[in-house]
């Protein structure tokens, strides 16, 4: 099992150092696109060009300019943006990734333990009234697209409603965890709720399925014949195995997620994450900005894979012999 | 005992009566989908789907146990009445060590530490033969061969010293020399403990190396029980005479397999009359009314006199 992380984490770190070369070569290798050009500006000067890019050392081969923008990026941390000079970028992604972190963990949590109960409910009383219930509310709630639910909810706590039942919602923002725990949480509270929606509706149905896969096995078969209760059967046997397909998802979903994919849900609650700043780089093409939240975002995906994996092997015994 | 259908009603186990002595096997042997299976299911409470209608009376060391909650057969489940299943496979959960799950069966119904139920894992590892039991208790099923996965099941099986075993085609999984393996552990350990089994099977041959007493069923309707000598020296069923004529012989100098011809009858356009008159070629007219089961200790449900039936009889044997 220990060997089994130590291996997993190896190849994870093979892949990040795969991702930046990747990265660098898409960003500052792509033949037609000069940095040193977009560095100085519309109005310079081939000589400023020139001066410019001596200065950044774009005049030197490629794995050494991959190796200076490596020690700009990680080492030194000074990579400074295109478009705001003087503004860096890695201060920028570290302001932005606890606004994201927080959003994305809050989020998680409520529909991972909205999506386990939905779906466990729903599995142990189909055939009943309360199981398609369950499953149209979790339809629904895929249904709904993060940015209009996010908007109706402002609507209705920020604006009609907002001098009666939702007075206690703050306005959107965010209030950092080490300043204000309570605040943190109740800036979030809406913005977790909204995220959530989508990924709990998806959660319960496809663990429903899975876990009414699981009671049709033969190991449930003989967990009865063994005398076991309904409930523990349930539980201890085809959840464990069911569950399995469920920590997958998660660790796809937590990973885009984390890497910029709550964009929508960022704009919409005025939220300074992640999303939002790839964003604004994307729209002003300010490549070292672009660069840093697409290797930030990278990063998130593998390392959250690797975790994923980890406990995979931790859940399903068979896995971990490879 | 029936099943709703959308197709309508199917009758799965028609009429039959059987009982089980301390400590005798009792083999059901019969073709695919004839009942055996569902009968063992429906007594323990395992077929609880609202589609199924259980009717009759399961007696079990003198109490009725049938349309009890399932609260109280749960209690009597895995303590008192054990099932071996019929593929070791997929039997087993995959994400837990075998001996967890001897173990789990163990504290459910003893109340025993977690420590005692792993020892006891241990020895009972030990008792069905699975070579370093130490160690093979916190190994997972997919580390387990075919063969030691269905030991594995045995000795979960009898972690509570049960009273009846039901084996639902234990070997049929498994290869022919393990086949002889599982089957004379369960006549040990029986001996030993002497506990009662009831075979599932559809192989005459492992009827004829276990069973004491044999009920042969044809579309969820017993069609003969007697003894093994007697099913096996004095058939008296055309049905059954088919099933021993179905078994391969080394010393026959025939390069095909017999088989009984036709196919079996549908569960849901089972005869009016006998179950079994379209595929036997020995029927006449009285077979169009179903006949009852006969007879003082060997029993059989067919129309021919007796003096025809040790008639036909002598004629296949000569002629095989």
């Amino acid at each position: 099992m220990l060997w089994f992380a130590v291996r997993r984490i190896t190849s994870a770190i093979l892949v990040m150092f795969s991702i930046s070369v990747l990265v660098f070569l898409i960003f500052f290798a792509t033949p037609g696109v000069d940095p040193a050009a977009r560095i100085a500006g519309r109005s310079a000067t081939p000589a400023i060009i020139a001066q410019v890019r001596h200065a950044f050392g774009l005049d030197r081969p490629l794995p050494i300019r991959w190796a200076l923008m490596m020690d700009h990026l990680f080492i030194k941390q000074d990579l400074s943006s295109y478009v705001n000079i003087g503004s860096r970028v890695v201060p920028q992604i570290t302001q932005a990734a606890p606004v994201t972190l927080s959003l994305v963990i809050g989020a998680a949590v409520i529909w991972m333990i909205l999506g386990v109960a939905g779906g466990v409910i729903a599995a142990a009383n189909r055939g009943r009234f309360i199981d398609p219930i369950i499953m149209f509310v979790g339809i629904a709630a895929v249904s709904v697209p993060a940015y209009w639910l996010g908007e109706v909810v402002n609507l209705i706590t920020q604006g009609g409603l907002h001098h009666s039942i939702f007075s206690w919602v703050p306005p959107s923002g965010f209030v950092p965890l080490t300043q204000s725990p309570g605040e943190w949480a109740l800036h979030l509270i809406m913005p977790w709720l909204t995220l959530a929606a989508l990924y709990a509706g998806i959660y319960a149905r496809v663990l429903r399925a899975e876990l009414v896969n699981a009671l049709n096995e033969d190991y449930v078969r003989t967990a009865r014949a063994k005398g076991l209760s309904e409930r523990r059967i349930l539980l201890r046997h085809a959840l464990r195995c069911s569950l399995i397909p469920i920590v997958s998802l998660f660790g796809l979903d937590f990973g885009a997620l984390v890497g910029g994919a709550a964009l929508l849900t960022e704009v919409v609650f005025g939220l300074p994450g992640v999303g939002l700043l790839t964003y604004t780089s994307l729209q002003n093409l300010d490549l070292p900005v672009i660069m840093g939240c697409v290797m930030y975002g990278a990063f998130f995906v593998v390392l959250a894979n690797a975790v994923v994996d980890i406990a995979y092997a931790f859940l399903d015994p068979r896995v971990r012999v490879v | 005992m029936s099943f709703a259908t959308r197709a309508g009603v199917i009758r799965a186990v028609d009429g039959l009566s059987m009982s089980v002595e301390r400590g005798e096997t009792v083999g059901i042997v019969g073709e695919s989908g004839s009942g055996k299976s569902v009968s063992m299911y429906s007594i323990l409470g395992l077929l609880r789907d609202a589609n199924v209608t259980i009717e009759g009376s399961v007696l079990f060391e003198g109490r009725e146990i049938l349309g009890r909650p399932d609260s109280e057969l749960r209690a009597i489940r895995g303590k008192d009445i054990a099932m071996i299943f019929q593929d070791p496979m997929t039997a087993l959960t995959p994400v837990y060590t075998v001996g967890w799950q001897i173990a789990e069966q163990i504290r459910q119904h003893t109340g025993a530490s977690k420590k005692q139920a792993r020892k006891r894992a241990i020895e009972l590892l030990a008792e069905v033969a699975i070579p370093d039991p130490a160690r093979r208790v916190d190994q997972y099923p997919h580390e387990f061969s075919g063969g030691m996965r269905q030991r594995a099941m045995i000795a979960m099986a009898l972690s509570c010293e049960p009273s009846l075993i039901i084996a639902d085609e234990p070997t049929t999984a498994l290869d022919v020399t393990t086949q002889a393996q599982i089957l004379e552990l369960l006549g040990q350990l029986q001996q030993k403990r002497g506990s009662s089994i009831v075979m599932i099977t559809h192989d005459m041959g492992v009827i004829s190396e276990v069973a004491h007493r044999v009920v042969v069923m044809y579309a969820g309707r017993p069609a003969e029980i007697g003894t093994r000598t007697q099913l096996v020296r004095e058939p008296r069923h055309p049905y059954t005479w088919g099933l021993l004529g179905a078994v391969p012989r080394l010393d026959s100098k025939r390069t095909r397999l017999i088989t009984i011809p036709g196919t079996p009858a549908s569960p849901l356009d089972v005869p009016e009359g006998c179950a079994f008159a379209p595929r036997c070629a020995y029927r006449f007219d009285r077979c169009e009314e179903r006949p009852a089961l006969h007879g003082d200790d060997h029993l059989d449900a067919c129309w021919l006199e007796e003096p025809d039936k040790v008639r036909l009889r002598r004629a296949i044997e000569e002629a095989s």
